[in-house]
């Protein structure tokens, strides 16, 4: 009988550290943390499209007759918000193409718009466009850090499942995808950028 | 000859492209590595922030640096604040206000916690209207000191550090593996599997008494189980047991000024003069 509990014992003993060595705990945990990302990032686009009108609205007052840029920025606007991704999609190739498509072409126009307000010196001294400059810079570098941030639990993630044994947990039981990452969108990074010197 | 030349060039530029100043250590909340500062305003600054954090726990702190290089100030920004980790853990309470010198640019980074109170448009006036006119006069302590009392001004009250919970000190490894080793070579006379049983009952016991989490101790009880058996085996064998190998990774405060683990998503705002 108490060989029978020390067998016990050491049965208990080890399937404990299986367990917490598998990996079954820390790739869900992973793939939350990629969740928890996109979900900044999303905000952070959010943040951006709901900056627009206001910027918009402001550009007309000082350039009313440079509408087919602001009409861009309007449409681009449109566009972005209306492709969405769910978490699901985060491991669908042609989704997130679609979904950077959108927010690039809302990037490069307001990198136009920035370039049509270079001519407008009575804008750029404006208290409230200057305003909205700080507000549009600080969205874009939040965009910045949540992308970055977002590729790095996804870096994480996609190692995570392909290394043993990670790979066979995930193979016979939980059967997560990998995740894509989000390319840094070109020129974006100078896109808000107006000079008040 | 000429495309040595080339693979020169294109190495300098991507040296050029990769190569990111080196983020200096925190000393305390006023950090003049580009010695910008008199040493009369560095001490009151130092003061009334270490005033505030006494009061709120919002950790404000001023960073000058040389030069960032090229990179860009938000880059080198937020990876200063992944760094240094200002504001407390949780509450997200920091604020860093740091200045290139050589590059003539200055950035506010704000804290996650401090978002909705200092919004990218109050640290973007403050950049404008108070730290840009007096640092184009080449009065930097007058632009920090104005800076600093406005963020004061901004932050006051936003948190209170009597609701802080009482910070839970870091488990002392060191002190923890020395009794764990000397429990274990102790259960070398024993046989086999009661030592291990025994190791992997006491270890985790003493983890317990550590303060050492839920996940720690269950590991805790595999390796009680395992160097328990070892011991015995070590014994047995006649070789003297060594319990080398472990060695505690510091984590003891200096009980000089850190940053508190609160952590930043890029808000604020920049600037350059």
């Amino acid at each position: 009988m108490k060989k029978f509990s020390y067998i016990l014992l050491v049965f208990v003993a080890l399937s404990l550290v299986s367990f917490t060595g598998c990996g079954y705990n820390k790739l869900q945990m992973q793939e939350e943390e990629v969740f928890k990302a996109y979900g900044d990032l999303e905000s952070a686009l959010q943040r951006r499209a709901d900056l627009i009108p206001n910027l918009v609205a402001t550009v007309k007052g000082y350039a009313a007759h440079e509408k087919q840029t602001l009409q861009a920025v309007i449409e681009a606007r449109a566009k972005a918000t209306s492709v969405q991704l769910s978490p699901k999609d985060l491991s669908n190739p042609e989704k997130i193409a679609k979904f950077q498509a959108a927010q690039g072409e809302l990037s490069s126009a307001l990198a136009r718009l920035m370039v049509v307000i270079e001519r407008y010196p009575n804008l750029k001294a404006d208290a409230h466009f200057t305003d909205l400059m700080h507000q549009l810079e600080g969205t874009e570098n939040r965009i910045n850090v949540a992308r970055q941030r977002y590729n790095q639990a996804v870096k994480e993630f996609n190692s995570s499942i392909r290394i043993f044994p990670y790979n066979i947990t995930n193979s016979l039981l939980l059967h997560l995808e990998r995740k894509e990452y989000f390319k840094a969108e070109e020129g974006a990074k100078e896109a808000p950028k107006v000079s008040f010197e | 000859m000429r495309w040595v030349t080339a693979i020169c060039m294109a190495c300098a530029i991507f040296s050029g492209v990769f190569a990111r100043e080196d983020i200096p250590p925190l000393k305390a909340h006023v950090n003049d590595y580009a010695d910008m500062l008199s040493e009369t305003v560095e001490a009151e600054i130092e003061a009334k922030l270490t005033q505030l954090e006494k009061e709120d726990s919002t950790q404000v702190v001023v960073a000058t640096v040389p030069s960032i290089g090229n990179e860009d100030i938000e880059s080198y920004s937020i990876r200063l604040a992944e760094k240094w980790k200002i504001g407390q853990k949780g509450l997200d309470n920091g604020v860093i206000i740091l200045v290139a010198r050589d590059n003539r640019k200055v950035r506010i980074e704000v804290g996650r916690g401090l978002e909705e109170t200092l919004t990218d448009l109050l640290a973007g006036r403050i950049i404008d209207y108070i730290i840009i006119p007096e640092f184009k006069n080449g009065d930097y302590d007058a632009g920090i000191a104005k800076a600093v009392d406005a963020i004061i001004d901004i932050v006051k009250g936003k948190f209170d550090a009597s609701s802080l919970k009482p910070q839970k000190s870091a488990p002392d490894y060191g002190a923890f593996f020395l009794i764990a080793i000397i429990i274990l070579s102790f259960l070398g006379s024993l046989g086999p599997l009661k030592s291990g049983i025994i190791g992997a009952i006491v270890l985790p016991i003493i983890g317990a008494l550590f303060g050492f989490g839920f996940s720690a101790l269950v590991i805790l009880l595999c390796i009680g189980f395992f160097a328990g058996i070892m011991a015995t085996l070590l014994a047995h064998s006649g070789g003297g047991y060594s319990g080398g190998g472990f060695s505690s990774g510091g984590g003891f405060s200096s009980g000089g000024f850190s940053g508190g683990g609160g952590s930043f998503g890029g808000g604020g705002s920049s600037g350059s003069w």
